[in-house]
């Protein structure tokens, strides 16, 4: 069996309950070291193991909210050249829009992202292991990225299949003459929307296969811990997005 | 009390130019008062910095807080009464429509040209359409000949109204967004391309009062003026009958 | 070579501050020249000048469009908030650096590279500049035949604005990441400086409202080059062609833009009403009387600024009802300034100031936010604004609020933060020389322009002759405003003369020379946790007087 789904002899001895359950109560993690756990009274820099982690997923969390407000604007906008319209010689209200049915590849799309999701999570969790990542620590091989590795490969390959169904989407648009270029709105506004989400994953790939390689050559567990829990907020942010824009464009047309 | 306010009477007509309109006065009135309201507590509020500045021996203690909140209270009851009687007026201009007997008016603004149109004896607006649009084949609105309405309509550079009738004026783009601003009728709305928008007033004082641009519209913004003439009925009646027979006239040829 | 390279591409927040101070300088050098050929065309409109010929009506439109995006974004966005949050933040709150301080020093360089781009919009392009304000409505600005500097400039301005946008996110992302995660143990919230209050809400509003932005840019550019119709209606014209092949809305630009609008001089004046907290606690030797109030009132300034975009709008075609509501909220804003204003008035009512260089600096700015911000309510009723929308009562009111208070509040903090620059203090007389002669002939600048705006002399007219009313009673003021301007940016010269020659000569400041409390004055790293407040002054019957927050709490008492 693959490393990634064999349990460590020592967590079937002292019957951990694994990925996601609840330890006991007398396991409870504290964070480690004596003193009552006073991280508080250590210069900048000596505040825990957590320190480090809190401060990539600060940054991740602000870098999102002004991403999530880019595509509000950009929906808001949706809505708004939906129902303007104007009168035309017999006064009556028109607007140009035409509903865009999307190719059904979107759907499959769709359900690529969410087990990509699903895979990222995995990843995620597993670099958390509290026993692999001791062993890490200790510096005895790297357990925790032996277990995680395959699932971020798993990752990156159903995000590129994602990226890939993107673009054949596109190309059937595309033959049907509803370019860019072309002065139906509607089609703009796939193509946007779509386009900058696909551009956000564009960067999501390169993160990555950024963290994949950084799990080989990091040398230290916490970093590594950062790079992949950063991605994967990032990584599931874009496909929560994703099912909003999606949505979007199948049903509020 | 009554000294004061001929003393910055007298500074606001050297300032507001006169104005014609039917609720003229109250928006004089309103700003004036608004004015009055605002200056007091700037001028208090620097009467306290020269004070505090000028004070040498630090007083103890603090300023007192029943004081500061009594301040606060004070600025507030300042604030609804400003914003509730300036919401009346409001109200009473634009959430109402014009009543039915106001004459209609068409004002289109084109880069750098005020235009307005008079719908004629009919009293219905002709059909318009962009791609007519030819100032120097003497259609600058692009009326379209095909509709019989369109026939009567009188087009000037001059805005020409009687006094003491409500107008209600359809305002138009051609090109970019304009300012239609006649500061002597208190009166100000932009015109966009793409929508027709209505403002309505009265003109009372009978005179000549400019007509300017006031979002900038491209390089002729500043000398984008016009004219607009409140003359009597019966003036009206003459000036208009004239019209319409030149109109009838080039029609005829 | 690496070494230069090093010491250029720094990722030290100390002298990534001063580098956006440079920027600042900068814009703001070349800004006030473009106004001061604004003024001097309208009051001489016929006269050759020098380098630059006879004055076009759009030569002047691109030297307002220009005017107002070097200061409002590369003057007012990166000094207050940039450039003095990365000189002291991380100390004002116990950190050792920003979060992320290679996001820092990128988000600096993107600033430059958008400051060289929109430079290069005025002379890349044989269109020049665009034309359209800084507030570019579309039509106007999304069609490239709607005047010249439309094509090649307004592009230019597009991208540089857009990679500005870029680099904001990432300086509010590292600023918030920095508040809220690296504050020392002990620096609870309340015992933050009001400096830090400010920039956590100026980074708030920045990070939400310069997305918005960046998407409108994007979809503006989209309309211009590929053909949609985001803001180009039905039937549009231009040059006598129809245009408009989409039902675009330009009312979409104008709300898109103004949501990012109103935020952004809130985002401009935030950091300078914290720092004037702050000032007066130190030069009054007292506390921050209702600290939790004026934190609370920053804090709803920034939320409450966020919802009232619209009074940018009143009479631009929106529905009156929104108005309405708009008007509202707008009110409503006055209320936690006035609670501002009424706590430092509170504050400085005890007399016995220190009316050091910062000092004025500070009450030169709340004179200014007093001024400026009471013709605020005014403007905030439709009812007045239909009148006053678009004339020069609206430029006297934001340069009064918004350039003068926001670049005063910059100068009291290059004056009081200039020992921690240099070690030297600036000179105190040239100091006090440029306080007055700024605030008497600034106020001789934007005073009049109310009266200006009351006889209806609307914004961007490059001359007031025109074809039916000439303003005759306005030429003696404009005249008047302009020999205020040119004394105002003369006095600006006292400054840097001050500036440079002080931190080659200037007196060498001891440690701690204003006597501050909070923790940048710190001459050693201080306490592993912070146990006293920000401002706690207490008059001179005990001891020195003072607590500064690198004391530990239990050496007095």
């Amino acid at each position: 069996m693959p490393a990634t789904f064999t349990r460590n002899q020592v967590e079937i001895e002292r019957k951990d309950p694994g990925i996601g359950g609840k330890p006991p109560y007398d396991r409870r993690p504290t964070g480690g070291g004596g003193d009552g756990e006073n991280w508080d009274n250590q210069p900048s820099g000596r505040h825990g193991p957590r320190e480090l982690l809190i401060r990539y997923r600060l940054g991740v969390l602000f870098a999102l909210a002004g991403d999530l407000m880019f595509f509000v604007a950009l929906v808001s906008a949706f809505f708004v050249r939906q129902s303007s319209g104007h009168f035309d010689v017999h006064d009556n209200f028109t607007n140009d829009w035409l509903p865009l049915a999307v190719p059904p590849i979107l759907w499959l799309n769709t359900a690529v992202l969410l087990l990509s999701g699903l895979t990222m999570e995995v990843a995620r969790r597993q670099l958390f292991h509290e026993i692999d990542v001791m062993e890490e620590w200790l510096g005895l091989g790297r357990p925790a990225v032996k277990r995680a590795a395959p699932w971020l490969m798993a990752t990156l390959v159903l995000g590129l299949m994602f990226l890939g169904g993107q673009w054949i989407a596109w190309e059937q648009l595309v033959r049907e003459g509803y370019s860019f270029i072309s002065p139906n709105p509607s089609s703009h506004f796939f193509y946007l929307i779509t386009g900058i989400h696909g551009l956000h994953l564009v960067f999501g790939i390169f993160a990555l296969m950024g963290a994949l390689v950084g799990m080989f050559t990091l040398k230290r567990v916490e970093l590594r811990q950062v790079a992949v829990d950063s991605v994967a907020w990032y990584w599931h942010t874009m496909g929560v997005f994703w099912i909003f824009l999606f949505v979007l464009l199948v049903f509020f047309q | 009390m009554p000294a004061a306010y001929s003393l910055l009477e007298a500074a606001r007509v050297a300032w507001m130019p006169a104005d014609g309109a039917l609720h003229g006065p109250i928006v004089d009135r309103l700003m004036f008062w608004n004015l009055v309201a605002l200056c007091v507590p700037a001028v208090v509020a620097h009467v306290w910095l020269v004070f505090a500045m000028l004070r040498r021996r630090p007083a103890a203690g603090v300023f007192p807080a029943a004081i500061r909140w009594g301040l606060l209270a004070a600025f507030c009851v300042m604030y609804t009464w400003m914003a509730l009687t300036a919401q009346r007026l409001w109200a009473e201009n634009r959430f109402a429509g014009p009543s039915l007997s106001a004459m209609q008016v068409e004002v289109v603004g084109e880069q750098f040209q005020w235009y307005f149109r008079y719908p004629g004896p009919d009293a219905v607006f002709g059909t318009i359409r962009p791609q007519l649009v030819n100032a120097a084949a003497g259609n600058p609105l692009g009326i379209d000949p095909r509709d019989a309405h369109g026939d009567d309509d009188i087009v000037s550079s001059t805005l020409v109204l009687p006094a003491g009738r409500e107008v209600d004026l359809q305002l138009r783009s051609l090109d970019v967004i304009h300012g239609f601003f006649i500061p002597g009728m208190r009166l100000k709305q932009n015109t966009v391309p793409g929508l027709v928008l209505h403002i309505h007033f009265t003109p009372v004082v009978v005179g000549t009062y400019p007509i300017l641009c006031s979002q900038v519209c491209g390089l002729g913004h500043a000398r984008m003026q016009a004219r607009l003439l409140v003359v009597s009925p019966a003036d009206f009646q003459a000036w208009l009958a004239n019209r319409e027979r030149a109109r009838a006239g080039e029609q005829g040829q | 070579m690496k070494r230069i390279f090093a010491r250029i591409f720094t990722t030290n927040h100390r002298t990534l501050g001063i580098f956006y101070l440079y920027l600042a300088l900068a814009a703001v050098a070349v800004g006030t020249m473009l106004s001061l050929l604004m003024r001097f065309h309208r009051v001489w409109p016929d006269a050759v000048i020098p380098f630059f010929g006879i004055m076009k009506p759009e030569d002047y439109l691109a030297l307002v469009t220009m005017h107002g995006t070097l200061m409002i974004f590369f003057v007012l966005t990166t000094a207050p908030q940039s450039g003095f949050a990365n000189l002291v933040l991380p100390e004002q709150i116990g950190a050792r650096g920003m979060a992320f301080p290679r996001i820092n020093a990128a988000a600096f360089w993107l600033t430059v590279v958008a400051f060289l781009v929109l430079i290069s919009a005025a002379h890349i392009s044989s269109g020049g500049a665009p034309i359209s304000g800084w507030t570019n409505y579309p039509p106007l600005s999304a069609l490239p035949g709607a005047g010249p500097g439309q094509g090649l400039g307004m592009d230019l301005w597009l991208v540089s604005i857009g990679i500005f946008c870029i680099a904001a996110w990432l300086s509010a992302v590292n600023m918030l990441a920095t508040i809220l995660g690296e504050r020392r143990a002990g620096m609870t919230w309340t015992r933050l400086p009001m400096t830090v209050w400010a920039w956590l809400v100026a980074s708030i509003l920045t990070l939400l409202a310069f997305a918005v932005l960046l998407a409108a840019v994007v979809l503006l550019f989209s309309d211009r080059h590929f053909g949609s119709s985001f803001f180009i209606p039905m039937g549009d014209m231009i040059d006598g062609r129809v245009v408009g092949h989409g039902d675009g809305s330009p009312l979409l630009w104008l709300h898109l833009f103004w949501f990012f609008g109103h935020p952004e001089v809130y985002i401009a004046v935030l950091p300078g009403m914290g720092l004037a907290t702050s000032l007066f606690a130190n030069f009054t030797r007292r506390r921050v009387a209702g600290y939790r109030m004026m934190a609370g009132m920053l804090v709803a300034i920034g939320l409450l600024g966020l919802a009232v975009w619209g009074h940018h709008m009143f009479v631009s075609g929106m529905n009156p009802y929104a108005g309405t509501a708009f008007a509202m909220i707008t009110m409503a804003i006055a209320v936690p300034s006035t609670v501002e204003v009424i706590g430092w008035l509170a504050t400085l009512w005890g007399g016995g100031l220190r009316l050091q260089a910062p000092m004025l600096f500070a009450l030169g700015f709340l004179s200014f936010f007093i001024v400026g911000g009471l013709t605020g309510p005014l403007l905030a009723e439709p009812a007045l604004d239909a009148y006053l929308h678009n004339t020069f009562f609206v430029v006297a009111h934001f340069h009064l609020i918004m350039a003068m208070a926001g670049v005063f509040s910059v100068f009291a903090g290059i004056y009081y933060w200039f020992p921690l620059m240099t070690g030297r203090l600036m000179n105190e007389t040239l100091g006090k020389l440029h306080f007055w002669v700024s605030l008497i002939t600034a106020y001789g600048t934007f005073l009049p322009m109310h009266f200006a705006g009351l006889a209806g002399e609307p914004r961007h007219y490059d001359r007031l002759a025109g074809p039916v009313t000439s303003f005759p009673s306005l030429i003696p003021v404009e005249r008047a405003i302009t020999y205020s301007a040119l004394l105002l940016a003369a006095a600006q010269f006292i400054f840097l003369w001050n500036v440079f020659a002080s931190a080659r000569r200037g007196r060498i400041a001891e440690a701690n020379p204003w006597q501050a409390t909070t923790l940048e004055w710190a001459d050693a790293e201080g306490p592993m946790r912070i146990e006293r407040g920000p401002y706690e002054y207490e008059l001179p019957s005990s001891g020195k007087g003072f607590h500064p927050q690198w004391e530990s709490a239990t050496k007095e008492e």
